[in-house]
């Protein structure tokens, strides 16, 4: 097996400038084209790429006009990692070397919808690496919530209104979920820290067998922010904590961004018109379920 | 020939006929009555009988989503499920033709809840009809195992590429053991070469599939592959011939006809029933009456030309369905009553549905269906659609 410490690392500067996610019709500002651009600059040509029903494939794969230089499909909309499966054990079975299979798949195609394959591929430690790309809502068919929709988000399904803050539960712990099937590795990550994401995309690409990275990534349309400032809104969620960059790897935690002092919450929020109509209150519940999973993280895990 | 037979079930056969064929991919998981075939594959797997790969899918759902995957970048690939199950896939029916990747499927026909019922009949494969497959049905285990080999060349073949069911009975035909020839590896091998298919994913040739269509398109893509599937007929009738040419079995392309040369009177059906009918049929020319059965075993592509040839020839036709569309009628005879429309010629037809949930269709059930057509024909009747056997007063 490849030593990972020894992997030469992939930066701005030695990145190759192909691309392989190009001509698409994302919106401007697009977090999650960002994640999928730099992934593959990562992975490279020899790559097989599935994506489920959502975003990045709607805008990606129009015929005849498609979007992807890389090997490309999409599956079904609950069968991104077993269809993705299907494809490594496929190559393997013809012999084929030195490949990698990716998934790009949303937080609704990943957390609801897609949950139930991707934990079978993991189970079988299938030669995939899985990235959920993370905008915080079904974005595609027009921001309704997700089980990755944060509290007090307001969307199309989760009106802020007198009697309701928006959606009234929090994310599910995609992560510890995934990492509780003790898979080779995982790790979390956010466009706005785009060295940081590269890095994991490169860890994993060298590991065989199931991995996963849960890649937070801005969606101006559906959050209510200006296109310019996607990546910025990525590292302030980072910076306030409610997004966290971690690491699980050989059956151990390892948080890579542990800061003395948060960014105010608020102004987080309060960047975004998905946020706007919170209260004082609400807001304190997001405060309140952040120092509690950064007190078990800090820990269990430090 | 040197004769080489084994006894074995039906789902043994199956698994018989997928090791011979050598898929890349098999995408596993269990349901009765069907799980028998993937116990045999796993063992084979183990025993080192097999090169492939096995895959514990978790669902039904990513059992289709795998096979597709494995097919998706030129890997041979095999699936088998069942009633619910089959349902559970439905999503990925339509994707695996749409997408024209030709996976090989085995369906044990079952009963779909509610209520349940683990026992046959076929209402799972013909309620799903439109998705796009080729769907054939067998009636014994030989034609099991050897319609296995004979779907790979008929779905891989570069006019179709389409994805193709082999429907068998549930314990009908799945748990009864039979007498089964197993073919030779070498034969085999040179009936049936490697997949090739210009419609993958490769290195070589980077290609996006599975994408998305504007309607100025669709309706094209939709145009292609049912003209593909009317193309499968005249490969399935090649495919039929070579075969019966290279192993001595020969299984009479889309259907079979029994004693119908100068029938008068004939029933219509799939599956194994038809090994029933031909006992009565047996029977009855025996005593003097000119039946005659005719199995369907591809129900798509449908045999028209083969339905309306025979409707020319006969007075009554009677179709038997183990399914029924709530509301309507059997799907067969829906099928079947088509396709005689559109010849100039009165026929008296009849519908009996019946057999659900496993419930045997016995000799003297079938003779009475042939006694009424005989009746209707001379009593001049109209059509009819009729439950079979009820065990309960109806006002009908």
């Amino acid at each position: 097996m490849t030593n990972l410490a020894d992997i030469p690392k992939v930066n701005a500067k030695n990145m190759t400038e192909k691309e392989f996610f190009y001509g698409h019709k994302a919106c401007a500002g697009c977090g999650g084209s960002i994640a999928v651009r730099l992934a593959l600059k990562v992975l490279g040509e020899r790559t097989y790429t599935a994506l489920p029903a959502g975003c990045m494939s709607a805008v990606g794969f129009i015929f005849p006009q498609m979007a992807f230089n890389t090997n490309a499909i999409i599956t079904t909309f609950p069968g991104s990692a077993s269809m993705a499966s299907g494809i490594a054990v496929g190559a393997k079975a013809l012999g084929q070397k030195d490949v990698k299979t990716v998934v790009f798949a949303g937080d609704g195609g990943t957390a609801d919808i897609g949950f139930q394959a991707l934990s079978g591929m993991i189970d079988r430690n299938d030669d995939v690496l899985y990235i959920c790309y993370d905008n915080e809502a079904y974005m595609n068919t027009g921001i309704q919530k997700s089980g990755l929709t944060p509290y007090g988000t307001k969307t199309t399904t989760t009106p802020a209104g007198k009697n309701l803050p928006g959606t009234t539960t929090h994310k599910k712990n995609l992560f510890e979920i995934i990492a509780a099937h003790d898979i080779a590795y995982a790790a979390t990550a956010s466009i706005g820290y785009p060295q940081d994401y590269l890095n994991k995309v490169n860890k994993a690409k060298h590991i065989k067998g199931a991995t996963f990275i849960h890649v937070y990534a801005s969606c101006p349309t559906g959050w209510g922010i200006p296109i310019e400032t996607s990546v910025e809104i990525a590292k302030d969620a980072v910076d306030c904590g409610l997004i966290f960059l971690a690491e699980f790897e050989d059956g151990e935690y390892k948080l890579n961004k542990n800061p003395k002092q948060f960014a105010p919450v608020k102004d987080y929020l309060k960047k975004q018109g998905r946020f706007k109509h919170m209260t004082d209150e609400n807001i304190e519940v997001v405060i309140e379920h952040r120092d509690k999973k950064w007190s078990r993280m800090r820990k269990n895990w430090l | 020939m040197k004769s080489n037979k084994i006894f074995i079930s039906g789902d043994e056969a199956v698994a018989q006929g997928v090791r011979l064929s050598r898929p890349h991919v098999i995408a596993a998981y269990p349901i009765t009555p069907q799980t028998i075939t993937v116990e045999r594959l796993s063992e084979m797997c183990e025993a080192g009988e097999m090169d492939g790969e096995y895959m514990h899918v978790e669902s039904e759902h990513s059992a289709i989503s795998a096979a597709m995957g494995a097919s998706s970048v030129g890997a041979r690939t095999f699936t088998a499920s069942s009633s619910q199950g089959l349902l559970y896939m439905a999503e990925g029916l339509h994707y695996c033709s749409g997408g024209r990747w030709p996976v090989v499927m085995m369906n044990a026909n079952r009963s779909v809840a509610l209520p349940w019922s683990i026992y046959g009949d076929q209402r799972d494969s013909l309620s799903l009809l439109d998705c796009g497959w080729i769907q054939v049905y067998v009636e014994d285990a030989q034609e099991a195992l050897d319609m296995i080999i004979q779907a790979y060349k008929i779905a891989e073949h570069k006019d179709v590429l389409t994805p193709m069911m082999v429907n068998l009975d549930g314990f009908i035909l799945t748990h009864t053991y039979e007498l089964v020839e197993i073919p030779e590896q070498k034969m085999v091998d040179e009936f049936l070469p490697s997949f090739q298919t210009p419609n993958k994913m490769s290195f070589e040739e980077p290609k996006n599939l599975g994408f998305s269509s504007k309607p100025d398109d669709n309706t094209e893509f939709k145009y292609q592959q049912n003209k593909a599937m009317f193309d499968a007929i005249d490969v399935i009738r090649d495919v039929d011939q070579e075969f019966a040419d290279k192993f001595g079995r020969k299984y009479h392309d889309m259907v079979e006809e029994y004693r119908c040369e100068d029938a008068e009177v004939v029933l219509v059906a799939l599956g194994s029933v038809c090994g029933t009918i031909r006992v009565v049929v047996d029977k009855m020319r025996a005593e003097g009456k000119k039946v005659g059965l005719l199995k369907i075993r591809y129900i798509r592509p449908f045999p028209e030309t083969e339905v309306k040839d025979l409707a020319k020839r006969v007075n009554a036709i009677g179709v038997i369905d183990k399914d029924i569309s709530f509301g309507y009628e059997g799907t067969v005879y829906t099928n079947v009553n088509s396709a005689i429309s559109k010849i100039d010629k009165y026929v008296y037809k009849s519908n009996f549905v019946g057999g659900l949930g496993g419930r045997d269709i016995t000799k003297d059930e079938i003779e009475e269906m042939f006694n009424k057509l005989i009746s209707g024909v001379e009593n001049k009747s109209e059509e009819k659609v009729e439950f079979f056997s009820l065990n309960v007063e109806t006002n009908d």
